[in-house]
């Protein structure tokens, strides 16, 4: 052990000892550089969600409004309560029968100039693959099929319960999809990667099929062909976005009436018809629950199972008012104690200075507040009420006592209905407890606790959801007890969120796949998705915030009473009003 | 000096409204807490570059007394309050960082193979995990030599930032 030894092991040290440092440094240095790309990949993701959300709120505000105006009315003479009938009611032309709902398609002549798929029923498998090879190759399917489809499809969902009950027995494997979205091409790379449906692939679609993409008709006729071929073993689950009120505002009407001008009235009024019928859930070996929004801590799987679910023909909050119970429940409001806390309407002035639905609301008030019973037909039902002289009724304007929640009416009461909008819009939260979603409008958050309670009440093992978008597709929480899975890639902008499906096993283990219809962003780094996708929130924001700019402007020169042209950091405030 | 005091007041005041903002950002049930794994990432976006053993005691300063996973927006804000006053955890220059790499680059070519970096972070420091060197690699690495030319890479990264 002499000197040059230990000189050169302390050399040997000292050299180590640096490449440990220099190695500790550069990593903490890469650490913060991609803590700092998470922070603004958040920041637009939050821009992106807002505006998403936002978009809800006023709708469903702006539903608030007007349902507020309808409920305070007070029809003076006959001639104004047929008026106010009249103007729920969607359908105006007198009930269409059967026979007549038959002719709608028979009717319609196909050109022989017409290249696109020719449908004819009973669908053989052969054509649904063609269909889809015909909307890859961009065909539109012809207005006389696609009623003809929608009608044979309404025919097989009437047929089908409110929960869907699956095998793993029958079939190795079945695969769930989440939203959709009218992104076609995602639809079909998950045929392409995990195969086209077939008795021994059971698929399960768990709704928003439809809104905001530009392909949402080609995807139902898709997803409906596939049912009709494979009823046993192609399920559908119903979304918040199956609902023709949502349609209105998300982009579906839209594309039906621009896809076709002359029969899209009529194709709308028929899905509206074959929404209604979508069924509700779908049960995998009754141990795994498949549903598109959430559960809350009412959910009750036996009354969703026996309900009329045709009867919700929308989610969208709906307070239609009977005129003697109107009375009964002014004075219900009078003597009730200040400690139950109910939200003043947005459009009224506020006792306090909030913006929307004042707190949270416990779950029993909701209820309380919500709980008028309905004899307006509310989005239109009356065509469809199994009950003639019911329909008639109805028709001829308020006044059917009976109207609401007794068997055989037209109307879910109000129970039913927010069973089924919960399962639809709610999301889960990581704290305890159940409160209202404030953030959609409708349905509630739901927190582990409640997972827990509904899964151990029925025995269930795992919920699987979609309704929310997800950076790598899908999402755990609640311990793994919930499984969210989101199919539409590239949702708010390209390169923004990958899409996943996921299948289940015969031990029921959920496997995740994921995929990016877009090859592009695949190659990209994170940073460079990251720098893309901002670009997109922050166009976005701004043509917004050009849209809104006078009102803008309007609330910047409040704060500047000096009219020095300078603003401080209150703009910020005045920019979330 | 009551000028000195206002200042020091208003500067408190601008470090409270950022460190809201960004804890805003992960507050997720907009309850004023966020989960304890997104703490490094809300303190490096303030601008501290903490390494993870710094990273670990300040998350056991701010944790409650029964740890649940989560952290208050009460505990942090004074904590971190500090660290910014206190200019604490401050990130290295450029250079330094330069000079980081020449280090591991002991024959000065201007360059690191793939598999010496690979080496150096996930061997050495405070090592990466197998996504995080995948995710730098991907973009540290020129696919022509798979080599990392270090001082491009800089370049790249610090114009990135701004």
């Amino acid at each position: 052990m002499g000197s040059g030894t230990s000189a050169q092991h302390h050399f040997a040290f000292q050299n180590a000892e640096k490449a440990f440092k220099a190695a500790a440094l550069i990593q903490r240095w890469y650490r913060r550089y991609v803590a700092r790309l998470e922070m603004r990949r958040r920041c637009t993701w939050s821009i992106f969600q807002s505006m998403e959300y936002a978009g809800q709120q006023d709708h469903v505000k702006l539903h608030d409004f007007f349902s507020y105006l309808m409920d305070h009315f007070t029809p003076s003479s006959h001639n104004e309560r047929d008026f106010l009938s009249r103007m729920f009611t969607e359908e105006r032309f007198p009930q269409d029968s059967e026979a007549e709902r038959c002719c709608d398609y028979e009717s319609i002549e196909v050109p022989d100039s017409y290249a696109g798929p020719r449908l004819s029923f009973p669908l053989l498998p052969d054509h649904a693959t063609a269909l889809v090879e015909a909307f890859r190759l961009k065909q539109q399917l012809h207005a006389r099929y696609v009623l003809n489809l929608l009608y044979e499809t309404k025919k097989h969902l009437v047929q089908l319960p409110n929960i869907n009950r699956v095998s793993t027995c029958y079939s190795e494997e079945i695969t769930v999809c989440g939203d959709l979205h009218g992104q076609l091409d995602d639809l079909i790379f998950i045929f392409y990667k995990n195969g086209l449906p077939s008795p021994e692939r059971v698929y399960v679609f768990n709704g928003d099929f439809v809104d905001r993409g530009k392909d949402s008709v080609e995807i139902l006729m898709v997803l409906f062909a596939f049912m009709l071929v494979y009823p046993k073993e192609f399920h559908l689950n119903r979304g918040n976005h199956e609902d023709h009120m949502v349609n209105l505002r998300y982009g579906f009407t839209k594309e039906v009436m621009n896809k076709y001008k002359i029969h899209g009235k009529k194709i709308l009024r028929t899905l509206q018809d074959v929404f209604r019928w979508l069924p509700l859930a779908t049960l995998v070996d009754e141990k795994v629950l498949i549903l598109h929004g959430g559960v809350s801590d009412t959910t009750d799987l036996e009354l969703l199972d026996k309900l009329d679910r045709h009867k919700v023909v929308s989610t969208m909050r709906c307070k239609a008012r009977k005129e003697g119970e109107k009375q009964a429940e002014e004075k219900e409001q009078a003597t009730q104690t200040s400690a139950a806390e109910r939200p003043i309407p947005w459009f009224l002035p506020q006792k306090q200075s909030r913006s929307l639905p004042a707190s949270p609301l416990r779950r029993g008030d909701q209820a309380r507040r919500a709980g008028r019973s309905c004899s307006i037909p509310c989005g239109g039902a009356p065509g469809r009420s199994a009950d003639p002289e019911l329909g008639r009724r109805q028709q001829a304007g308020l006044g059917a006592p009976s109207a609401c929640g007794a068997p055989g009416a037209a109307e879910p009461t109000q129970e039913e209905w927010r069973q089924v909008t919960d399962i639809l819009w709610s999301d889960p939260m990581a704290q305890e407890g159940c409160k209202a979603n404030t953030v959609r409008g409708e349905g509630c958050y739901f927190g582990p606790d409640v997972t827990e309670q509904l899964l151990q009440k029925y025995n269930l093992r795992l919920l699987i959801r979609s309704h929310e978008c997800k950076p790598e597709g899908y999402e755990f929480c609640h311990s793994r007890r919930v499984l969210t899975i989101f199919s539409a890639s590239n949702y708010y902008a390209v390169g923004s969120n990958r899409g996943a499906y996921v299948k289940l096993g015969p031990a029921l283990t959920p496997h995740i796949v994921q995929y990016q219809a877009n090859k592009a962003t695949y190659t990209l780094t994170m940073r460079q998705r990251i720098s893309r996708v901002e670009e997109s929130a922050l166009r976005a924001l701004r043509e917004k915030l050009f849209a809104h700019s006078s009102e803008l402007l309007g609330e910047f020169k409040k704060y500047d009473a000096g009219k020095t042209g300078l603003v401080s950091s209150q703009l910020c405030h005045g920019q979330e009003k | 000096m009551a000028d000195d005091r206002d200042r020091e007041e208003a500067v408190v005041a601008e470090f409270h409204k950022k460190i809201k903002e960004a804890f805003e950002v992960f507050d997720h049930d907009s309850n004023n807490t966020v989960d304890v794994r997104e703490i490094g990432t809300i303190m490096r976006s303030l601008g501290c570059c903490p390494s993870e053993g710094e990273l670990h005691d300040l998350i056991a300063e701010v944790e409650d007394e029964e740890p649940t996973g989560y952290i208050r927006f009460e505990k942090f804000l004074p904590v971190m309050t500090e660290i910014l006053l206190e200019r604490r955890y401050r990130p290295v220059p450029e250079d330094v960082l330069l000079h980081a790499f020449e280090v591991l680059d002991s024959a000065k070519r201007g360059f690191l193979t793939k598999e010496e970096l690979i080496k150096y972070m996930t061997e050495e420091g405070e090592p990466f995990s197998q996504e995080e060197m995948e995710e730098m690699l991907s973009a540290a690495i020129d696919p022509d030599s798979n080599s990392i030319h270090y001082r491009d890479y800089i370049t790249m990264m610090v114009i990135d930032e701004h």
